[in-house]
C-alpha cells in the first residue's frame, strides 16, 4: 500500500505547511543572515557608523589566544554537563520506575528544578557555595579544602558544571521515565524468568530499547549546554576567574550585550552556530546508527 | 448615525483633554532602584509640580548596561528618550556616538538657560566634559573609593580606631594585625577591582593610566597601567593574597557584603556604599580616605568619580530640548542638590551646594559623606587625574580584571598580567577608534 496523502488542491499542501515555515523563516533564517551580514561589518554601537571588513572580525578572534580557551572551556563544560545530567537521570530515572511506595512524589520533586529560571539556579548556587557567604562552604573548608571559586578556576568551573547539570536533571529525568515506561513488561518479565539478573537485564534489554531517548536528549542535551547555559555562568561566575569559565555563548553575550560589539559578537555566533550544526550532524549520521527504533 | 455622533464626542473629548493637558512629555531612563528609584520619581515629581508645560517621565530600565542597551537599541529603531542616565564607563561610547547625542552646554545655551560651568566642581564636571572643558552630560549620582573600616576590629587588634591607616604599607601592616586577631580568611579586601586598584589608584598617585590624559584629549590613547607603581601595587596584592591578608572580593560590588557582616575590617570600595554600611554592619565603623604609597611624588592627588551622568539624545524637537534644559537648571538648584546630597549620599555636583553642606554644620555628625569630596577636592586636577575616557571599557575593565585574576592565583607575575592587560586593552582601544573616527 502507498503511503501517500491526497490532496484536492494544488495549493492546500502549502498552506498546511506555511505557519511552519513562517516561524522557521521569521525566527531563524532571518536572524541568521543577519547576524552573518552583521559579522561582516564593524559598527559603532548606536550603528551610525558601518564599515564592511570582510573577515575581519573573524581574524581577530582567532588571533586572540581567549578564543581558544573559551573554546576548550566549552569542550570541558558541555562534555561534563552531558555525561554527567545524563548518567544521574538515567539513574533516577531507573529507580523511580521501580514500583516504590509514594513513588509519585519522587517524580513530582524531581521534576521540580526544571522551573527554575537559570538566573535563579545560579544564585540558589552562589548561596551554597560562595567563598563568604555559603552555606556549604564552611562544611567544606573545615576538611581542610580551601574552597574559593572567586578565585580558584576548577572550583569555579566545578560549580558550573554541578549547577548547569542540576538544572538538566529534570527534564532528562523526564523523558527517561516515559521512554522506561514503554519498553513493553513482558520482554523483561521473560528475561527475568530465563535467569537474567537486573544488570543484565538493563544492559541487554533496557539500554538497546531507551536508545531513541537517548540519543534524543544528547542532541537536547549538547544544545542546551551550547546555547542555554549563560544565564547559569552569568550569575554564578560572570565568566571569571581569569576567563576560566568564560564559554563560548558567554563570549557572545558578554562581548555584544555588555560590550557593544556587535559585529565581533556576530562573528561569534555565526562560528558557534556551524560547530552546533557540525555536532548535529555527526550525531546523526553516525550516533543515530546504532539507535533501534 | 448613532455610532458617528459617539465617535464625535469622543473626538472632541480627546481634543478637550489634550489641549488641557498639552504637556511636552520628556521621558527619563534610568537604572535606579530601591531607595534610590524614589529620589528619581520624586525629583520628576516636584520638577513637574513646579511648572506646567513639561512633564518629566522617569522609567526604570535594569542594571545600568539594561539601561544603556535599552537606550542605544531604541535609538537604533529611532524612539530614544530624551534623558538616558549611563554609568561612568559608557562615557567614551557615548560621547564617540556625535550624532546620537546632545552635549548639555550645547543644549543650555540654546535653551537659553543660565548654566556657569564654573559654578560645578571641577573634579565632577571634568570627568564629563570634553578635552576643552564643554560639559557633555550632566552629572547625577556621583561617588568616589573611600576605606572603609571596622573600628571594634581595630580595637581588638590594638589599632588606634581614630587614626586609620593612611598609606598602603601602613594598611599592610594593620591588616596582618587585623588577621592575627580574628580574621584570619580577611585582613583587607577590594570590590570594584579594577576602579578601585587600577583607575583610582592611578588619579590618586598623578600617575597616568593611558596616555592623551587618559583618553580625555584623543581616542589614540595607549593604556599605562604596566608602570613600576601599578606592578608594585598588583605584585603586593598578589603576596598578600597567599595568605589571605589581602582577599579578593570579585569583579563588581557583590563582596561588599564581608565587610558588613564583620569578615573583612577593611573594604576599599564606593562612598556609595554608605547606605548599606549604616543598615546592616553591627559594629562601629568610619570611612577615610584611600591609601597612597609614600615614596611616590606629590601623592595623594584627588581621586576621581563613579556613578552615573544623565545624557540627552539627539534628534529631538527644541521645544522638548528647552524642557530638558530646565530640568537641569532645577537639579542644579543649590538647596536641591544639598538636600540630595544629604538624603541619598550622592556627591553635590556644585560648589554652592558643597558649601552650604558645609557651613550647615552637617559633616560634623556625618564625617563619612565628607571623605569622597575631600579627596575629589584634594588638589586641583591634573591632567592625569581629571577623570577618564576609554572606549569598551566593559570589555577593557573585564580584560583587566582576568589579567589581576591570574596574577592573585600565581599563574603570572604582576609584570607578566599588567603587561598583557595593557597589550589586550590597546586592541580593543584601536577597536574603538576605529569605529568612532571614521
Amino acid at each position: 500500500m502507498e503511503k501517500r496523502a491526497l490532496f484536492s488542491s494544488k495549493f492546500l499542501p502549502y498552506m498546511l505547511l506555511l505557519p511552519q515555515l513562517a516561524i522557521t523563516i521569521i525566527f531563524f533564517y532571518l536572524p541568521a543572515s543577519q547576524a552573518i551580514w552583521q559579522s561582516f561589518l564593524m559598527e559603532d554601537a548606536f550603528g551610525l557608523s558601518s564599515e564592511f571588513v570582510g573577515f575581519e572580525n573573524y581574524r581577530y578572534l582567532f588571533q586572540q589566544p581567549e578564543y581558544y580557551r573559551a573554546m576548550v572551556n566549552t569542550a570541558v563544560f558541555s562534555t561534563a554537563v552531558a555525561v554527567l545530567s545524563l548518567a544521574c537521570s538515567l539513574l533516577l530515572a531507573t529507580q523511580a520506575d521501580k514500583n516504590l511506595r509514594g513513588g509519585e512524589a519522587y517524580k513530582t520533586l524531581l521534576i521540580w528544578p526544571y522551573a527554575v529560571a537559570p538566573a535563579i539556579a545560579g544564585v540558589l548556587w552562589i548561596f551554597m557555595f560562595h567563598p563568604s557567604l555559603g552555606t556549604l562552604t564552611r562544611p567544606i573548608r573545615a576538611v581542610g579544602i580551601d574552597w574559593n571559586p572567586l578565585l580558584n578556576g576548577d572550583h569555579a568551573m566545578l560549580l558550573l558544571v554541578l549547577s548547569a547539570t542540576w538544572k538538566q536533571i529534570s527534564y532528562n529525568f523526564l523523558f527517561f521515565l516515559a521512554g522506561l515506561q514503554s519498553i513493553p513488561k513482558s520482554v523483561i518479565e521473560a528475561a527475568a524468568i530465563d535467569g537474567a539478573g537486573p544488570l543484565r537485564r538493563f544492559w541487554t534489554i533496557i539500554f538497546p530499547l531507551l536508545s531513541p531517548t537517548t540519543f534524543f536528549l544528547i542532541v537536547v542535551n549538547i544544545v542546551y549546554v551550547f546555547f542555554d547555559t549563560f544565564g547559569i555562568i552569568d550569575a554564578v561566575t560572570g565568566g571569571g576567574p581569569a576567563g576560566q569559565t568564560t564559554t563560548l555563548v558567554y563570549k557572545v553575550y558578554a562581548d555584544g550585550r555588555l560590550g557593544g560589539d556587535l559585529g565581533g559578537s556576530a562573528a561569534q555566533s555565526v562560528i558557534l552556530m556551524v560547530i552546533v550544526i557540525g555536532l548535529t550532524a555527526i550525531q546523526f549520521k553516525y550516533v543515530e546508527r546504532k539507535v533501534q527504533y | 448615525m448613532m455610532k458617528k455622533s459617539l465617535l464625535g464626542a469622543l473626538a472632541i473629548g480627546l481634543a478637550s483633554s489634550t489641549s488641557a493637558f498639552a504637556q511636552t512629555e520628556i521621558q527619563w531612563w534610568h537604572a535606579m532602584t530601591g531607595a534610590n528609584n524614589e529620589v528619581v520619581n520624586k525629583l520628576a515629581a516636584d520638577f513637574n509640580a513646579s511648572q506646567n508645560e513639561y512633564k518629566v517621565v522617569p522609567t526604570y530600565k535594569g542594571s545600568y548596561a539594561d539601561t544603556m542597551n535599552a537606550g542605544i537599541a531604541a535609538f537604533r529603531a529611532g524612539n530614544a528618550p530624551h534623558i538616558l542616565q549611563v554609568f561612568e564607563v559608557g562615557t567614551a561610547t557615548m560621547m564617540g556616538a556625535k550624532g546620537a547625542i546632545k552635549p548639555v552646554q550645547e543644549l543650555m545655551k540654546e535653551a537659553g538657560e543660565k548654566f556657569d560651568p564654573q559654578a560645578y566642581l571641577p573634579a565632577v564636571t571634568g570627568y564629563y566634559s570634553t578635552a576643552s572643558g564643554e560639559l557633555l552630560s550632566f552629572p547625577f549620582n556621583s561617588s568616589s573609593t573611600v576605606m572603609w573600616y571596622n573600628k571594634d576590629a581595630f580595637r581588638k587588634a590594638g589599632l588606634n580606631p581614630d587614626q586609620p591607616p593612611k598609606t598602603w604599607p601602613e594598611v599592610f601592616e594593620a591588616a596582618k594585625k587585623l588577621q592575627a586577631s580574628g580574621h584570619p580568611t580577611c585582613g583587607f579586601s577590594s570590590a570594584w577591582i579594577t576602579w578601585v586598584n587600577l583607575e583610582q589608584f592611578s588619579v590618586w598617585h598623578n600617575v597616568p593610566l593611558a596616555t592623551k590624559a587618559n583618553g580625555i584629549e584623543g581616542f589614540d590613547t595607549e593604556l599605562k597601567i604596566n608602570s613600576p607603581l601599578h606592578v608594585k601595587h598588583l605584585q603586593n596584592l598578589a603576596d598578600l593574597q597567599k595568605n589571605k591578608t589581602f582577599d579578593y572580593s570579585g569583579r563588581t560590588n557583590t563582596g561588599e557584603g564581608r565587610f558588613t557582616s564583620g569578615e573583612c575590617p577593611i573594604m576599599l570600595t564606593s562612598s556609595g556604599f554608605y547606605g548599606n554600611v549604616k543598615a546592616n554592619a553591627k559594629f562601629e565603623w568610619a570611612n577615610a580616605p584611600m591609601p597612597y604609597y609614600p615614596d611616590v611624588q606629590g601623592a595623594p592627588q584627588n581621586s576621581t568619580l563613579g556613578g552615573a551622568s544623565l545624557w540627552v539624545m539627539g534628534g529631538k524637537k527644541a521645544d522638548e530640548y528647552k524642557g530638558v534644559a530646565k530640568f537641569f537648571a532645577f537639579l542644579s538648584d543649590t538647596d536641591r542638590q544639598a538636600k540630595l546630597h544629604t538624603d541619598s549620599g550622592y556627591l553635590p555636583i556644585t560648589k554652592a551646594a558643597y558649601q552650604k553642606v558645609k557651613e550647615s554644620g552637617f559633616y560634623k555628625q556625618n564625617p563619612y559623606l565628607e571623605t569622597p569630596l575631600i579627596e575629589l577636592t584634594n588638589k586641583e586636577p591634573t591632567e592625569n587625574s581629571r577623570g577618564l575616557r576609554l572606549g569598551n571599557l566593559v570589555q577593557i575593565r573585564d580584560m583587566w580584571a582576568e589579567e589581576i585574576e591570574s596574577a592573585l592565583t600565581g599563574k603570572k607575575s604582576a609584570k607578566q598580567a599588567l603587561d598583557a592587560a595593557v597589550e589586550r586593552g590597546n586592541q580593543e582601544l584601536r577597536k574603538f577608534e576605529r569605529t568612532v573616527t571614521r
